[in-house]
């Protein structure tokens, strides 16, 4: 039983830094019969960035979508335990799903922007809350969202233009624009980078270190050394189970669990 | 050892190219067949239609008698002993009864209605003698058109060789409804009849269809239910279309006490017949809208509604919009369904709302093709080959539409 929940004994030094945003208290997911995550308990800190690594069908992924609720969308998911936003578990009943959402944004693992122009892939959020009370506002709005996602130089002539005709990287960061523009506290990356070419990734590699000033980023993803580019607290994952959490410099160079290690070291995943 | 490796090669080399061969041609040839009954059967329809397009009239010097005919009530006039005597002007010396009555036959009954409403719309023709325009009946029409007949029509003959016959575009065929007279038969009544039925067909099974496509597409949870009613669904699209005729006699007549033979009923027929293939393509159309664009509306905080409405809706109707043209070609072409709640009477009049009897272009070619008048086999084809241009036409625009509206990512 140890091996499976680790009592993690001494706390990442980022958490004495920072204010907790999330925590998962002993969660439990389940596909159907399948059990995708196993007793999971974890911290995630404020203005810093996560990474959960692991390897394939290990359940980050899933953990990912289940702090946003957007597993609730796939049949037979269900979930025990709590995950609790800024000490408010986000699975209550009076939670709204929809408003924990535009909280919570997420930058999925393909660049998927709506087939509309880059205006209104970024103007859609605001819009739908009511985020804005006129036309200027919203402009305004947008632009902010584009510079802030480094995008706004690249695009300023052709707002109007269809945002599928982007190129991959900059589709990913109107994505990133999209999330923004809701004034979400966390955001969270599914893989953000892996339908990228290496110059594009290492533009939203830079853009999540700018944006980790201000929001709580958690981000998946299959490359270590991205995770250790660009986090802060590292979390692995191997078989459902979330084998060890730790400040990322410490996890890279002294692993604490072996599976963890033989990871790392390249010798399985 | 090199050399008998090469050879083997070559041998299993050109085996396998001839066996490519083989299955191309297999391919074209299946192709040619199939291309070949197409163009015989078009081609067929059209050499026994076209000849429905034209008519024959013959010009003749008309007296319009005043004795005949009151100026104060032209309606009431003689017409048919005016148009009579016209035509035996040209032949006096045929004097015998049969004879006579046989020289008459070669006029339509339209002839002395034409003239009639001539005289109508301008009482001043009363008195004089003006050169008229008489229509003439199907078997003088078709004689004229090379018909091989069992005897000659001598009248015909003489008229031709004096020049008094003239072939016209038969306008007639496009504006008049059914009649048993085959040279006055239009499909305007079945065509409109068509339009009418059609048209409450999609208004009633296109929102329908759309809203339970997406309702099971998007909202359903998937459990045995679901399951059940989709199973459901793609079984009614195989049901024979004649049951569907004997449910719309059993609820919509016999239940609900609607009018027979109406397009009103007939369309609420066609909905429930199209409605299968309706939801079945608009669920085809939903489920082919990437996941992710969905994902990425609920991301920013899109409740499922909109997410659908904003989103998943708009990407799939070209898709949706494609399945209800289909659907509605379908519902065009469609007869036995109709045939049971009467819309299969012989209705001489154009219907002017949706619950005037009616028929409709599927039904009136079975109706023609069914009467004993030869001139009746060209009429068939010719509505058939009107039926053929609506149903081109409709699938033109769905090709156009979905064209236009497809998006590619």
């Amino acid at each position: 039983m140890d091996q499976l929940s680790p009592q993690v004994a001494e706390l990442p030094r980022i958490m004495s830094e920072r204010t907790i945003r999330i925590s998962a208290e002993d969660v439990n997911i389940y596909y159907g019969e399948k059990h995708a995550i196993k007793n999971l308990s974890v911290n995630i800190p404020d203005k810093a960035v996560s990474a959960f690594i692991g390897p394939s069908g290990c359940g980050k992924s899933t953990f990912l979508r289940a702090i946003n609720r957007m597993n609730d969308t796939i049949p037979n998911c269900r979930l025990t335990g709590d995950v609790k936003l800024d000490g408010k578990s986000i699975y209550d009943k009076d939670v709204d799903v929809v408003q924990l959402r535009s909280h919570v944004g997420m930058v999925f693992q393909k660049p998927n922007p709506f087939p509309k122009s880059i205006f209104e892939n970024v103007a859609y959020g605001p819009r739908i809350h009511g985020l804005t009370k006129n036309k200027t506002d919203l402009e305004g709005m947008v632009v902010a969202s584009l510079k802030k996602a480094g995008l706004f130089e690249e695009v300023k002539d052709r707002l109007h233009q269809s945002g599928t005709g982007l190129s991959g990287g900059q589709q990913q960061r109107l994505c990133i624009a999209r999330a923004i523009a809701v004034n979400p506290e966390v955001i969270l990356m599914d893989e953000p980078c892996s339908a990228l070419d290496p110059i594009a990734t290492a533009r939203i590699e830079e853009l999540i270190d700018e944006l980790r000033q201000n929001y709580c980023i958690i981000i998946v993803t299959h490359s270590m050394q991205q995770a250790a580019r660009v986090s802060q607290l590292t979390a692995f994952f191997h078989l459902g189970i979330l084998v060890e959490t730790g400040d990322t410099d410490e996890m890279f160079t002294s692993p604490k669990d072996k599976r963890t290690q033989d990871y790392i070291t390249g010798r399985f995943g | 050892m090199t050399d008998t490796l090469l050879k083997d090669d070559k041998i299993f080399l050109a085996k396998r190219y001839s066996a490519e061969r083989r299955f191309k041609f297999y391919g074209g040839a299946a192709l040619a067949i199939t291309t070949a009954f197409l163009l015989f059967l078009l081609l067929d329809i059209c050499r026994k239609g076209i000849p429905a397009f034209i008519e024959h009239h013959v010009n003749l010097p008309v007296l319009i008698d005043s004795t005949k005919v009151d100026a104060s009530d032209p309606a009431s006039g003689d017409f048919e002993g005016i148009v009579k005597a016209a035509l035996r002007a040209q032949f006096p010396d045929v004097t015998d009864r049969v004879e006579k009555k046989k020289l008459v036959g070669i006029l339509s009954q339209s002839a002395s209605s034409d003239l009639r409403r001539a005289v109508i719309n301008n009482p001043k023709l009363i008195g004089q003698t003006i050169t008229s325009s008489l229509l003439l009946s199907d078997n003088a029409d078709l004689y004229l058109k090379g018909a091989e007949g069992d005897e000659k029509i001598a009248s015909l003959d003489t008229l031709r060789s004096k020049n008094m016959i003239e072939s016209r575009f038969a306008w007639r065929f496009f504006t008049n409804g059914d009649s048993r007279e085959p040279e006055q038969a239009g499909i305007l009544g079945a065509l409109i009849g068509s339009l009418l039925t059609v048209a409450i067909a999609l208004s009633l099974g296109l929102p329908l269809g759309v809203a339970a496509a997406v309702y099971l597409e998007q909202f359903a949870r998937k459990n045995g239910w679901t399951d059940l009613i989709e199973v459901n669904i793609n079984n009614l699209a195989a049901v024979p279309s004649i049951i569907f005729g004997l449910l719309g006699l059993a609820i919509f007549l016999n239940v609900f006490g609607l009018p027979r033979s109406a397009p009103l009923v007939g369309g609420l027929v066609l909905a429930l017949l199209v409605l299968p293939t309706i939801i079945i393509a608009a669920r085809a159309a939903l489920r082919a809208v990437p996941p992710s664009i969905k994902e990425a509306a609920l991301g920013v905080g899109a409740s499922q509604q909109q997410a659908v409405l904003h989103h998943v809706l708009p990407l799939a109707l070209p898709g949706i919009l494609t399945g209800a043209i289909l659907g509605l070609a379908r519902a065009f072409g469609e007869t036995a369904p109709l045939l049971m709640i009467g819309m299969v009477a012989f209705i001489a009049d154009v219907p002017h709302g949706f619950t005037d009897a009616a028929t409709v272009l599927p039904v009136q070619v079975f109706l023609w093709s069914d009467l004993p008048e030869i001139a009746f086999q060209s009429k068939t084809a010719a509505a058939i080959m009107v039926l053929i241009v609506v149903l081109f036409a409709l699938n033109a625009i769905a090709i156009y539409l979905r064209r236009k509206f497809e998006r590619r990512w």
